[in-house]
């Protein structure tokens, strides 16, 4: 049972220096959340920092733990290794069985025993993002997963998050395309860290 | 007033703004005198000659080279558990100033075991730890340099002080294992007996202390720039958040 | 767990490198060195068991900067750090993993490269014990090496020089272990130290080495 992922005013860091301050909000099962804002705002450190993979400088993360699927501008995929394999390892790390919800998804099957490396771009992306189905985690952060998707493939993956979200499933993302989704947009324009006015150099040297 | 209001940078920079020319003062009063005294104003070993006399540079240099190791030890873990930047930044100030020492001492060494030992260098356990420690003095400043994010250096850099710390203790076992040595125990010790005889002593005790407070001016001067250089980035950090 | 290390295995396998290339590499020493020291057996004898577990620890060292880089640029390494393992399970696996494909076939083929040198026969039981109790110390301090670079490019040199002193009291009770048991002496305390580091090695590192990972990530 997925519980309310709570975000209150958080900070996020990237190289050192806050970019994004007091960042609020909540997300229920079945939300979709798009996050918008000029490139460099943040999106991906948002949600990195919100996957765990980077410290938050203040604030307060609730109901993250063990519960989000991060799927970042890589797709983590070994090249020697088939799709079937690279599903398979996925679902031995979350524990979980069958990968074939994820193949049927994404339209995989007929790919299975192809190694990875004789994927085009798009195809990998669909390998990629497989991945999410076969982790059986309830919340998605998925940071432009679009990227060399053909429209078809977009429809699919439009279609496998209208899915996951309707079995009480949430997912974050930070896209620019329109995916026809009933989903709310938050724009990370207004949390933008503002530069420290004082000229005081705290310890931190921010 | 506790001690960890100097881990804030403009506290730090102030304090040694006033303290820092007491310690040039102290550091070249005790050098001049303790070198002067001793190459000077001591008379030579009768075993050794005048080539005893290096002793002045090579003990007090050994003892830095390792006193510095410990102190970006400390700093290093005042850093990973109170996370006070000037800490990390005073570890990696230190580095070149142990480096340096280590050096020194493995020169000096060198010239005095050339007639002394018939050969500058031997495989005995201390020079294989102090060649260990420059090693080791090499790879933790590179690895300074070789991270661009301030934080995740220092966090690098810690972890590494940390888990080499224990492995100098293993490697100077190793090396007490391997080879007994050519080198002559301690020069020093609380242990009167043993010591060297007293006309070597004092001098040497100045250059000591002088070689301390050479290392900890060093030390604060080379913090103090390593906070402006990482003001400065942050300064040009805060100009691109505008 | 048991999922990254037969991940890894395959990986190697398939890459071609994993097994072969230490192992080439190790050959590659122990070939060159008669020809560079001369081929009488009252040279090469007393020097074997140094020189071979000198080769061993090279080509150990040849392949550290595989563990986590191919994982980091790939991505797989972020996508692991989100999964419900703990990075200390992974470092260790991982570590594992690369004894499992360069540790292990050198200890193995450490007593047909003794032959080459002129290794006694005696001392081959140690060669092959000291190495299979040293190897595993030599993959897990690599890790940690691995991990303190992982976000560097082209940091294998870097990564040699952080590692090389650490590696410095495992080659000497190693190659001790083999130089007492040739001489006669006592090789118990030798054994055991390095039984002793590997020990430690295997207990603690993985803590600093997921660490490392971590602030590596961010």
């Amino acid at each position: 049972m997925q519980m309310v992922l709570r975000v209150s005013n958080l900070t996020c860091m990237r190289g050192g220096i806050p970019i994004l301050a007091n960042v609020s909000f909540d997300l229920h099962p079945g939300q979709i959340l798009m996050l918008r804002g000029p490139n460099g705002i943040g999106k991906t450190t948002l949600l990195r920092t919100l996957a765990g993979l980077q410290p938050l400088h203040a604030g307060d993360i609730q109901g993250a733990e063990d519960q989000i699927a991060y799927a970042g501008h890589s797709d983590g995929l070994k090249s020697t290794l088939t799709v079937q394999e690279n599903l398979l390892f996925w679902a031995r790390i979350y524990g979980t069985s069958g990968i074939q919800a994820g193949l049927d998804a994404f339209d995989l099957m007929d790919l299975q025993d192809r190694k990875a490396h004789d994927l085009s771009a798009g195809q990998k992306r669909r390998l990629g993002l497989a991945r999410l189905l076969v982790t059986h985690r309830p919340i998605w952060m998925l940071d432009e997963p679009t990227v060399s998707l053909d429209t078809n493939s977009v429809a699919q993956f439009a279609t496998a998050v209208r899915a996951h979200c309707a079995s009480g499933g949430s997912a974050i993302m930070a896209t620019h395309i329109d995916l026809g989704l009933e989903a709310e947009t938050v724009d990370l324009t207004p949390f933008k860290a503002l530069a420290p006015i004082d000229d005081a150099f705290d310890e931190a040297f921010l | 007033m506790s001690l960890w209001e100097y881990a804030n940078p403009r506290k730090f920079i102030a304090t040694t703004d006033v303290v820092l020319p007491w310690f040039w003062a102290g550091t070249i009063a005790c050098l001049v005198v303790g070198l002067i005294w001793g190459f000077f104003f001591t008379p030579d070993d009768f075993r050794q000659g005048s080539t005893v006399k290096i002793i002045y540079l090579h003990v007090p240099s050994a003892l830095m080279a390792i006193n510095a190791w410990l102190m970006m030890l400390v700093a290093s873990l005042i850093w990973l558990i109170r996370r006070h930047h000037v800490s990390a930044l005073a570890a990696k100030a230190a580095a070149p100033v142990g480096i340096a020492m280590t050096l020194i001492a493995l020169l000096t060494g060198a010239i005095w075991g050339a007639p002394i030992w018939g050969k500058p260098w031997a495989w005995d356990p201390r020079l294989t730890s102090f060649l260990w420690l420059f090693l080791f003095y090499i790879g933790y400043i590179v690895l300074w340099q070789a991270l661009d994010d301030m934080d995740t250096a220092a966090d690098m850099t810690s972890i590494l002080c940390l888990v080499g710390s224990v492995f100098a203790l293993l490697s100077r076992y190793a090396f007490l294992f391997w080879n007994s040595g050519l080198h002559q125990e301690a020069s020093l010790s609380l242990d009167k007996e043993t010591n060297i005889a007293d006309v070597f002593y004092y001098p040497l005790l100045l250059c000591i202390a002088g070689f301390v407070l050479l290392f900890i001016t060093l030390v604060l001067v080379r913090t103090r720039m390593e906070i402006r250089a990482r003001r400065m980035k942050a300064l040009i950090a805060r100009e691109r958040m505008v | 767990m048991i999922a990254i290390l037969t991940r890894d295995l395959r990986l190697a396998i398939r890459s071609g490198g994993g097994f072969g290339l230490s192992l080439m590499f190790f050959l590659i020493v122990v070939v060159l060195t008669p020809f560079a020291v001369g081929p009488e057996p009252q040279i090469l004898s007393p020097i074997a068991g140094g020189i071979l577990w000198l080769g061993a620890m090279l080509a150990c060292l040849l392949s550290l900067d595989r563990i986590f880089a191919l994982d980091y640029e790939d991505g797989s390494l972020d996508l692991l750090a989100t999964a419900p393992i703990p990075m200390e399970g992974i470092v260790t696996v991982k570590a594992l993993a690369h004894w499992l494909t360069t540790g292990l076939p050198l200890t193995l083929a450490a007593p047909a490269f003794g032959l080459l040198l002129d290794l006694p026969f005696s001392a081959f039981g140690l060669l092959t014990l000291s190495l299979a109790l040293g190897t595993p110390a030599l993959s897990m301090i690599g890790t940690f090496g691995a991990a303190l670079t992982v976000g560097i490019k082209r940091g294998g040199l870097l990564l040699s020089l952080l590692v090389l002193p650490l590696y410095v009291p495992t080659l000497i009770f190693g190659a001790e272990v083999v130089r007492r048991g040739i001489e006669g002496l006592s090789i118990a305390p030798a054994l055991m130290m390095l039984a002793g580091i590997t020990a430690g090695s295997i207990a603690l590192i993985p803590f600093a080495a997921a660490a490392a990972i971590r602030v590596g990530l961010r």
